[in-house]
């Protein structure tokens, strides 16, 4: 059965109709890039997955790890694995970024029925992650995300990622504005996750992070719908020949 | 968005928790306030002459004074007259030790967490509570005796140490200063006292738990706290109060001393009942708190205020004294129907004076959080400086934030400094707790507290945690 199965997903925002019929299946093991043009809505995709107020479901279905996700409140599918790492990270003044992350890691072990991590063992663990993905120990004391540079956010998201260690990981353009170091970093972060237990969907807009997380399968998001599906070589056809081919066959069907 | 508004309306608030009521029998005196009733508070309290001619001066001058009208908070019209002064628990003879204390009045305490008995010991706290008028017991007396340090009711301190109250009893706040203080002054009923000897450092936090029980009794509690030249001491106090449908009036003086070089750190976490959520019942407290600084003294006020229906208060300090220090670290929570006015006055007086003030304003349903401040350089004052700091945070958008900082300067190498700023719970911010698996109301939690952070580090460490859970308990049921 495969790990997250969406099926004519329609969403809508502010009433306007974002999503117009998304077919996915992703299985376990598996990473799927999802590339596209700036506004065709592959945030918004990632924003229905998981649960925000603001987008509408108006038609379709999800089924994740052999559940109704859409029936599920947000931080339930996080407790259930499903991971989004943010285009545009949050800050919360004041709130430091370890206890932060205690707190949602203790909320997904209480939601699971198992013991709290005791400060010693959670320090332990952190220190592990911050070693593999490179991160400098002073992210630790600062406040999530506050006057973080955007490097450092989307370096933050990763690191939470791997101490959250999810099912299935959604990254909405992490690679966006970051340096070769930090997209090396991002990819060692997501390539350390990957197991047959786990899939990973990296949504992106350049061919770039794909050279380091290389996809099984790429997606081509457009005015909200899939319009090509392919391996690897998908996406190298991407930077070469840009989406124009794909507006002209996607005109040519409407025609 | 609407459904993040809605969301953020659905909660509702939970129940007061210290709503209950106490059923002890009560001695009160007729209601209502005149001269003769100044005199009968005065009588049964065998007090000497001059202090009931002083409550006396202070009743006279209250008649000629209006109730003012400048602050941002909004109430019906209080009648004076139909309120009762003076009440105590029978049986009201001195207490010598908790086995005389009435069960029922120790159970009420143990509701609210704070045993006087053994446990005291342990947690090292010295406790004088304050049930209604009358001081019921002090813990701790003894061994604080032995240090020279005087921490008992006022009413005990009137007898047996009136050269220091008559010595500094209006010194900070003369009964004069204005309606509320003037009102107290006329018809304080009992509050606590204490003296610090030169050079002694207060080896436990002193801690003072105030509670209103009787119906239609306003409180008027006067605290008086003296510390000698080089002494230090850490001053706690909470305060709870039953629901009830009527107002209660609470109008308290706080008179701070701090002689030469002392210190003196003055935590509140003030949690009467606030109302019910259209607005009924809770405490009206018009509370007036001063504290003077000798040379090189400094005070610290720390206050978390998340209870009454309308706070009115001002904590603040006298910088007498060159190189005095004075500072004011408050949250203000207001929700439903709750309206606060609070912030502080450093006045500088003596050459490089320094105080700070960072003061947090929590906003949520339909409550409205005022701060107003004033800082103020004498011409004398060179050299002095002030950092100010008044930052706000809504919940919803029912809600509002005022900031009314004064500033006055007459002295030209005097610094100031004031920052502001007002910034509101976001849906996204929430959004990303629920993304990484906490709950709605965990988020808020964490946020809020994330914003208080530098008040609630300046609190002793039992009182952050209860400050905490208050805060979380003050907001449960504002974001859904
Ligand atoms: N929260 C929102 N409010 C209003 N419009 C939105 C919101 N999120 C996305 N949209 C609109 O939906 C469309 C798709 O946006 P998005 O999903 O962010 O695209 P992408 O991530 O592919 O760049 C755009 O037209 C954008 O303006
Ligand atoms: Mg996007």
């Amino acid at each position: 059965m495969a790990l997250l199965e969406i099926k004519g997903l329609h969403a809508a925002v502010d009433g306007r109709e974002i999503l117009k019929g998304i077919d996915l299946t992703v299985n376990a093991g598996e990473t799927h890039a999802i590339m596209g043009l700036n506004g065709s809505g592959k945030s918004t995709l990632a924003n229905v997955l998981a649960g925000r107020d603001a987008y509408e479901v108006t038609g379709g279905s999800v089924i994740y790890d052999g559940k109704d996700l859409l029936e599920l409140e947000p931080e339930e599918r996080a407790c259930e694995g499903l991971f989004l790492a943010f285009q545009y990270p949050v800050e919360i003044p004041g709130v430091n970024n370890t206890y932060f992350l205690k707190a949602a890691l203790n909320a997904k072990r209480k939601y699971h029925g198992q013991p709290e991590l005791t400060a010693v063992e959670f320090l332990g663990l952190v220190k592990e992650k911050l070693k593999i993905l490179h991160i400098d120990q002073s992210l630790l004391n600062r406040p999530v995300n506050e006057g973080f540079s955007g490097g450092e956010k989307k370096r933050n998201e990763i690191f939470q990622m791997a101490v959250l260690n999810p099912k299935l990981a959604i990254l909405d353009e992490t690679d966006s504005g970051l340096d070769i170091d930090a997209i090396r970093a991002v990819a060692d972060g997501v390539n350390a996750l990957r197991s047959p237990e786990r899939a990973t969907i990296v949504v992106t807009h350049y061919q770039r992070l794909l050279n380091y997380i290389v996809p099984d399968f790429v997606h081509v998001l457009l005015h909200g719908e899939i319009v090509a599906s392919g391996g690897k070589e998908l996406a190298l056809k991407l930077e070469k020949e840009g989406y124009a081919w794909l507006e002209q066959d996607l005109a040519g069907a409407a025609r | 968005m609407s459904t993040a508004t809605d969301t953020i309306e659905e909660f509702t608030g939970q129940e007061y928790k210290y709503g209950f009521v106490t059923d002890i029998e009560t001695e009160m005196i007729p209601r209502g306030l005149d001269e003769s009733i100044v005199r009968l508070i005065s009588s049964k309290k065998n007090e000497p002459e001059w202090l009931l001619e002083w409550r006396l001066r202070a009743y006279r001058h209250w008649l000629t004074m209006d109730e003012p009208e400048w602050h941002n908070v909004h109430y019906p019209k209080i009648d004076y007259q139909d309120s009762y002064y003076y009440a105590a628990p029978k049986p009201k003879k001195v207490l010598n030790s908790l086995d005389e204390v009435d069960p029922e009045l120790l159970e009420t305490f143990n509701k609210l967490g704070i045993s006087l008995g053994e446990q005291q010991r342990l947690t090292g706290v010295a406790v004088d509570a304050v049930f209604d008028s009358v001081s019921v017991t002090t813990t701790f007396k003894e061994k604080l005796y032995e240090l020279g340090i005087i921490f008992c009711s006022f009413s005990e301190a009137v007898h047996n140490h009136p050269e220091l109250v008559r010595q500094y009893l209006g010194s900070v706040v003369p009964y004069s200063d204005n309606y509320f203080a003037t009102l107290n002054s006329a018809v304080f009923s009992d509050g606590s006292f204490c003296y610090i000897p030169k050079g002694v450092k207060c080896p436990m936090e002193l801690s003072t738990y105030f509670r209103i029980n009787a119906e239609n009794t306003g409180q008027f509690e006067r605290t008086l706290l003296i510390a000698d030249e080089g002494s230090t001491v850490s001053y706690l106090e909470g305060c709870t109060a039953p629901r009830r449908d009527e107002n209660q009036l609470h109008a308290a003086v706080v008179e701070l001393v701090a002689l030469d070089g002392a210190y003196i750190k003055y935590s509140t976490v003030q949690n009467w009942y606030p109302g019910d959520k259209e607005g009924k019942g809770g405490i009206y407290n018009f509370v007036t708190k001063r504290g003077k600084c000798m040379a090189n003294a400094r005070i610290s006020w720390t206050q978390v205020e998340t209870g009454s229906a309308i706070t009115w208060k001002y904590p603040s300090c006298l910088l007498i004294g060159d190189n005095s220090v004075g500072e004011f670290y408050s949250v203000a929570v207001t929700n439903n129907m709750q309206q606060a006015d609070t912030g502080t006055k450093m006045i500088h007086i003596g050459k490089n004076t320094r105080s700070t003030i960072v003061s947090k304003g929590i906003s949520a349903g339909k409550g409205q959080n005022t701060y107003r401040g004033l800082v103020r350089m004498n011409a004398g004052a060179d050299g002095a400086r002030n950092y100010s700091q008044c930052d706000s945070l809504l919940i919803g958008d029912r809600c509002g934030a005022h900031t009314f900082p004064y500033i006055d300067v007459r002295n030209p190498s005097a610094q100031v400094e004031h920052e502001a700023s007002t910034s509101k719970i976001g849906e996204d911010q929430i959004f990303y707790c629920k993304q990484r698996g906490i709950s709605t109301e965990d988020a808020v939690n964490l946020i809020v507290n994330g914003f208080c952070k530098e008040v609630f580090r300046e609190l002793p460490m039992e009182f952050m945690v209860e400050a905490q859970k208050l805060l979380s308990v003050s907001l449960e049921g504002s974001v859904g």
